[in-house]
């Protein structure tokens, strides 16, 4: 029985043997390497090797003299990510493994601003999203202090600071109550990105319609129309004349013109006459032969 | 085609179990922190795609091919993954990596809906070639962190960076 075992643990020992008697050339990785910087790996043993480095983000290849360090330079090693290591001399294989990270100063801010246009006074009407990339594009996953910055063409601009997570911040803004481009500035340690963003009047407010007669005819329009901020609606804006009577029903679109849409319309006594813009309704008004 | 993903958004992390040679996949609960509220459907779609992009990866490292990358990644990672590739074949080795498991998690999706970013918590075993020898096998446990963004027909992979494990 005690033979048995010995036997056993005996060729347990002579497989292990040749790998360990194999096992002539070491080396010490660090466990962590910062993107880009220069480093260097020290190596046991004697004779020549090659080291292998090797990720998905990264791959290097290096024929080494055993016993000495090898040396990177700067710049060699530098995509972030998980890296394994195999020094190999021989039928002998050393393993490690470690991590580059990135560099902690932000290059390159990837900065997502929408919409390009939004109605003025909208709450939380414009966000931004930013993720923070070092000089060799890796995402920086340690936290950073990122502020954005929404400045309109009046009133004290609107600030905010955010630390990012995991690489990535965002805020939501209210947009101005003025129309105007307004820039969307993220800044990081020194690196600015600037977007900028139509702020446009919103829907009208407050529509309304007169109507005067003009021979055979009637002249409809609106008065001054503006968004409920004041803003004047844009040139262009269509706005929608119906006319009803006797069951019948005509319509006109007519774009404002100088904030107001102006429109002949047939003189129909009894004739019901209403105005909207887009989903805003005006008043209605009732034609009645000299009113 | 990995398995399918099952019951996600639930209250419980969900783990299904691994076929053979396929990883088992455990699906956190988002954890947003405000931004863009994530329909379930939206999220199967993610974890589908970045699941598919690792058997892309595999073979395109494989087979030192960096159009396999095509369908799955662009931008930075596409790079990335493409230098690699091209090192690789200079170089004369090819890699193979087997995913074991993944552990996910969804943790931001920006307001205007361009982008998903996710962590995974993942191991694998990666194989090392030299014209062909194998040279070393390494079981790898990683960390990593993947923004993906809406193209035409599917999510793609435009930041897979792993990073230590806290």
């Amino acid at each position: 029985m005690i033979a048995k075992k010995a036997g056993r643990l005996l060729g347990i020992a002579l497989a292990l043997a040749p790998l360990a008697g194999a096992q002539n050339s070491n080396m010490t990785v660090p466990a962590t390497i910062e993107a880009g910087s220069a480093f260097s790996i020290p190596t046991t043993g004697s004779g020549q090797g090659v080291l292998y480095i090797v990720g998905p983000a990264q791959a290097l290849r290096r024929d080494v003299q055993l016993g000495v360090a090898v040396q990177f330079a700067a710049g060699d090693l530098y995509n972030a990510g998980h890296y394994v290591a195999l020094l190999v001399e021989g039928s002998s294989t050393d393993t490690a493994q470690f991590d580059v990270t990135p560099k902690s100063q932000p290059d390159t801010l990837s900065f997502f601003a929408e919409p390009s246009r939004v109605p003025v006074g909208l709450h939380n009407g414009i966000s931004g999203t930013v993720y923070a990339f070092d000089t060799y594009h890796n995402l920086i996953t340690s936290p950073l202090s990122v502020s954005f910055q929404l400045a309109g063409i009046s009133g004290t601009p609107l600030a905010r600071t955010v630390t990012t997570r995991d690489g990535v911040a965002w805020t939501a803004i209210d947009s101005a109550s003025k129309q105007g481009s307004a820039k969307f500035i993220v800044q990081a340690n020194g690196i600015t990105t600037t977007r900028v963003i139509a702020e446009v009047p919103g829907d009208p407010c407050g529509l309304t319609i007169s109507a005067h007669p003009d021979g055979q005819n009637l002249t409809v329009e609106t008065a001054p129309i503006h968004d409920c901020s004041g803003n004047p609606i844009p040139d262009g804006t269509v706005v929608t004349f119906t006319e009803s009577y006797n069951g019948m029903q005509s319509t006109v679109d007519v774009p404002v013109k100088q904030d107001v849409a102006r429109v002949d319309m047939p003189a129909h006594p009894g004739a019901t006459i209403s105005v909207a813009s887009g989903v805003v309704a005006g008043n209605e008004i009732r034609w009645g032969g000299g009113r | 085609m990995k398995k399918a993903i099952l019951a996600m958004g639930c209250a419980l992390a969900v783990a299904i179990p691994a076929l053979a040679d396929q990883p088992t996949v455990q699906v956190q609960p988002p954890d947003l922190h405000g931004s863009r509220p994530l329909e379930k459907l939206t999220e199967s779609a993610v974890i589908r795609d970045y699941l598919e992009s690792w058997e892309k990866l595999s073979a395109a490292l494989d087979q030192n091919h960096v159009d396999l990358l095509n369908s799955d990644f662009l931008g930075t990672a596409r790079e990335k993954l493409a230098a690699t590739i091209a090192t690789q074949a200079k170089i004369g080795i090819h890699t193979h990596y087997q995913d074991l498991s993944h552990n996910l998690q969804i943790v931001f999706y920006s307001p205007e809906g361009q982008s998903i970013q996710m962590v995974d918590a993942v191991e694998y075993d990666v194989q090392v070639f030299d014209h062909d020898k194998l040279m070393a096998t390494q079981h790898v446990k990683a960390r990593y962190v993947v923004v993906l963004t809406p193209a035409e027909v599917r999510w793609k992979i435009r930041v897979f960076q792993a990073e230590p494990q806290a």
